[in-house]
C-alpha cells in the first residue's frame, strides 16, 4: 500500500515537526519573534509552491501572485471575523474559503489572459494585481469593516505552528503528487513547447486553466494563513513588491523545482529578518542595499538557480522500472 | 468644456513624460526582449541630477538637461555591461530578476542618507512661472516647455532611429541579432548604444516631471516607469510610433478618471485599459502580430 505507507510518512513528519517547535518554543527555547518568522517562512514557502505550479511548472509568468494571496487574506479575515470567532473549525473552513475565493477569481481573470503570451501574460498579471491593490485601497467604501488604506483590524490570532506545517506539508504533497501525475506530464509539457504539446492532443488551455487555478489556490490559503498570523491587513501588504518577493523566492531555487523553493523561501525570509539582526544599529537601512547586490550575484553566478534541477529524496517521483 | 479641454491639456502633459520614459523601455524590449525594470529608477536619477544642478549649481536650463542626459546615459551603459551583458545567454528571467535587483539597489542606495537621503525634496522651479488665460482654458510655460522638448526629443529620436547608420544597425540587431552580427554589425556596442539612448530620453523626462510635479524622492521611479512600460505594452511594444501613442493614451485615461470619477482609481484606470487591450490585440494597438514557426 503505497498510498497509506506515504500518507503515514507524512503524518510522522507532521507530527515531528509540528510537535518539535511548538515544544522549543514552549520551553522558551526559541523566542516567540522567531517562532513567529518561522510562521511566516512557512506561509511564503506556501505561497511560493503555488507561485512555482504557475510559473516554475506551467510555464506561465505571473507578476501578480500577492494580489491572489491578498484576495485569500481579505476573504478569510472577513469571513472570520464576522461569522468565526475562535473557533478552530471557522478558521479551517474560513482558509478553504480564502483558497477558494483566490481560485474563483484565478478562474475568471485566467479565462480570458492565458491566451496570452509570455511577457504579454506577464504584463497582464501585473496590471491585475495593481488594479487588486487599488481595489484593496479603497475596500472601506463597499465593505467598511475590510478598514481600506487603514487597514484591516480585529482579527482573531489563530494561525499557530500546527496550522502552517500541516498546510506547508499538505501543499508539499499536492505539488508532488501532481507533477508526477499525468496531469504533471501535461503541465510540463505545456512549459517545455507549447505547440509540441497541442500537437500531441494535450488541450494546453485547460491544462494552463489547471495549473494556473491550483497555484492561485495555495497562495489564497497562504493569504488566510497570514492574515490570521499578525491580526492586522494592510493593502500595501500585497502590492506588486510582495508579488516580486515571491518570483525572486522561486527563480532563486530553481524554476520548477520544489525544494529548491521551500530552501529559498526560509532562505529568504530568515535574510530579510536575519539583517535585521546582524547590522549594526544605524545601518538597517542597508539591508535592501545588500539584498539586491545578493540578488544580482546569486544571478549571475548561477542563473538557473540555486538548487537546479536536483530535488530533495522526499519531493523526488517514484521511478517504475 | 473648458474644463474637459483644461483636463487633456494635463493628460498631455503628463502623457508626454511617459512617452519619453516609455521610449527607453520599448527600444531595450525591441532589442534584447527584456523588461528593464530599472529604467523608472534611471529617470529618478535624472530628476535628481536636475535637482542638484539647479538648486546647488544654478546651471541654465540646457545644461541642466545636458548633465541629466549625460548622467543617466553613464548609468545605463554601466548597468547594462556590469548587470546584463553576461547574462545575455543566459534563461531571460534571471536578467529581469537582475534587472529588479538593479532597480531595488538603486532606489535603496540612494536613499541612504549618505546619497541623497529619504525625503521628498522639493524641485526648485527652474524659470518664473507664466500662464496664458485662453477663454478660461489656462496653458502655462511649463506645459509649454515639456511640449516643445518632447516634441525635440522625438524627432531627434526619429532621425538618429531612421536615417544614421547607428539607426540602422539597431533596427537590424532588433529583427535578428544573429544574422546582424554575421553582417558585421557590433551587436554588443548597438545594444549599449540602445541602452544609453532610452537611459538619455529617460533622463530629459526626469527633469521634465521634477519641472511640472516639483516634488522628487528615490522612489519616484516606480510608479512612472511601471505606467510607461505598460504604455509601451499597450501600444505594442518594440514600435516606436506605439510608445509615444501609449503613453498619450496613458496620460489622458489617467488624468480623466482622476477628474470625473476619483483620484483613487487614477493608478487602477490604466491598468483596465491595458487588459481590455491585450485582450482585443495580444501584441498591443501598433504591434505586428509574430508568426509561429514550428
Amino acid at each position: 500500500m503505497p498510498l497509506l505507507r506515504s500518507l503515514i510518512k507524512t503524518f510522522v513528519a507532521y507530527a515531528f515537526l509540528a510537535g518539535g517547535i511548538s515544544l522549543l518554543a514552549g520551553r522558551g527555547v526559541v523566542n516567540p519573534y522567531w517562532v513567529q518568522i518561522l510562521e511566516l517562512a512557512c506561509i511564503v514557502a506556501i505561497s511560493a509552491q503555488g507561485l512555482n505550479i504557475i510559473y516554475g511548472h506551467t510555464g506561465l509568468f505571473s507578476l501578480g501572485h500577492a494580489a491572489f494571496y491578498g484576495i485569500g487574506a481579505y476573504t478569510a479575515a472577513y469571513l472570520m471575523k464576522m461569522y468565526g470567532g475562535q473557533s478552530q473549525a471557522a478558521f479551517l473552513a474560513a482558509l478553504l474559503a480564502g483558497g477558494g475565493a483566490a481560485a474563483a477569481v484565478a478562474c475568471l481573470i485566467g479565462l480570458p489572459t492565458l491566451r496570452l503570451t509570455s511577457d504579454y501574460l506577464g504584463i497582464a498579471t501585473l496590471g491585475f494585481g495593481i488594479i487588486m491593490k487599488v481595489v484593496f485601497d479603497s475596500a472601506d467604501s463597499f465593505l467598511p469593516d475590510l478598514g481600506g488604506a487603514r487597514g484591516m483590524t480585529g482579527i482573531a490570532k489563530m494561525t499557530t505552528v500546527p496550522w502552517v506545517v500541516f498546510f506547508l506539508l499538505a501543499s508539499l504533497l499536492v505539488v508532488r503528487n501532481m507533477i508526477h501525475s499525468s496531469y504533471g506530464r501535461a503541465i510540463l509539457s505545456i512549459r517545455e513547447d507549447e505547440i509540441a504539446a497541442e500537437t500531441m492532443g494535450i488541450d494546453t488551455f485547460q491544462y494552463k486553466m489547471v495549473g494556473f487555478v491550483t497555484g492561485c489556490t495555495f497562495a489564497g490559503v497562504a493569504g488566510g494563513l497570514y492574515a490570521h498570523l499578525y491580526a492586522f491587513l494592510h493593502p500595501s501588504n500585497f502590492d506588486f513588491f510582495k508579488s516580486i518577493d515571491i518570483l525572486v523566492i522561486v527563480v532563486l531555487g530553481g524554476l520548477g523545482n520544489m525544494s529548491g523553493t521551500l530552501v529559498a523561501s526560509f532562505g529568504w525570509i530568515f535574510l530579510l529578518e536575519g539583517l535585521r539582526v546582524v547590522l549594526p544599529p544605524g545601518y538597517v537601512e542597508f539591508r535592501w542595499v545588500l539584498i539586491p547586490v545578493l540578488l544580482i550575484v546569486t544571478m549571475l553566478l548561477r542563473p538557473q538557480g540555486i538548487f537546479g534541477t536536483r530535488e530533495f529524496p522526499f519531493l523526488r517521483g517514484k521511478v517504475y522500472r | 468644456m473648458e474644463y474637459f479641454v483644461q483636463q487633456v491639456i494635463n493628460g498631455l502633459q503628463i502623457g508626454f513624460v511617459y512617452a519619453l520614459i516609455a521610449l527607453g523601455y520599448t527600444m531595450v524590449y525591441g532589442i534584447v526582449r527584456l523588461i528593464n525594470f530599472a529604467h523608472g529608477d534611471v529617470f529618478m536619477i535624472g530628476a535628481f541630477i536636475g535637482l542638484y544642478a539647479i538648486e546647488r549649481y544654478q546651471w541654465p536650463l540646457p545644461a541642466v538637461f545636458f548633465s541629466a542626459v549625460v548622467g543617466c546615459t553613464i548609468l545605463a551603459v554601466l548597468i547594462e555591461q556590469l548587470a546584463y551583458r553576461p547574462l545575455r545567454h543566459a534563461p531571460k528571467i534571471a536578467s529581469l530578476i537582475t534587472a529588479i535587483g538593479v532597480s531595488l539597489f538603486l532606489e535603496y542606495f540612494t536613499s541612504l542618507r549618505q546619497v541623497f537621503g529619504p525625503h521628498f525634496y522639493s524641485f526648485p522651479r527652474p524659470f518664473p512661472v507664466v500662464s496664458w488665460n485662453w477663454h478660461g482654458i489656462l496653458v502655462t510655460n511649463i506645459q509649454a516647455v515639456i511640449f516643445f522638448v518632447t516634441v525635440f526629443c522625438l524627432l531627434l529620436l526619429q532621425f538618429i532611429v531612421f536615417r544614421t547608420k547607428m539607426g540602422r544597425a539597431m533596427r537590424a540587431v532588433s529583427f535578428d541579432y544573429v544574422t546582424a552580427g554575421l553582417m558585421g554589425v557590433n551587436v554588443n556596442m548597438v545594444i549599449s548604444f540602445t541602452f544609453g539612448l532610452g537611459a538619455a530620453l529617460a533622463g530629459v523626462g526626469g527633469v521634465l516631471y521634477g519641472i511640472a510635479y516639483p516634488q522628487v524622492n528615490t522612489f519616484m521611479g516606480f510608479m512612472p516607469g511601471l505606467k510607461a512600460f505598460t504604455a509601451a505594452v499597450l501600444g505594442g511594444i518594440g514600435n516606436i510610433p506605439g510608445a509615444v501613442l501609449g503613453a498619450l493614451i496613458m496620460g489622458q485615461s489617467e488624468t480623466m478618471v482622476a477628474a470625473y470619477v476619483s483620484s483613487a482609481y487614477r493608478d487602477g484606470i490604466a491598468f483596465v485599459i491595458l487588459i481590455l487591450v491585450l485582450l482585443w490585440k495580444p501584441t498591443g494597438i501598433l504591434g505586428i502580430p509574430r508568426t509561429e514557426k514550428v
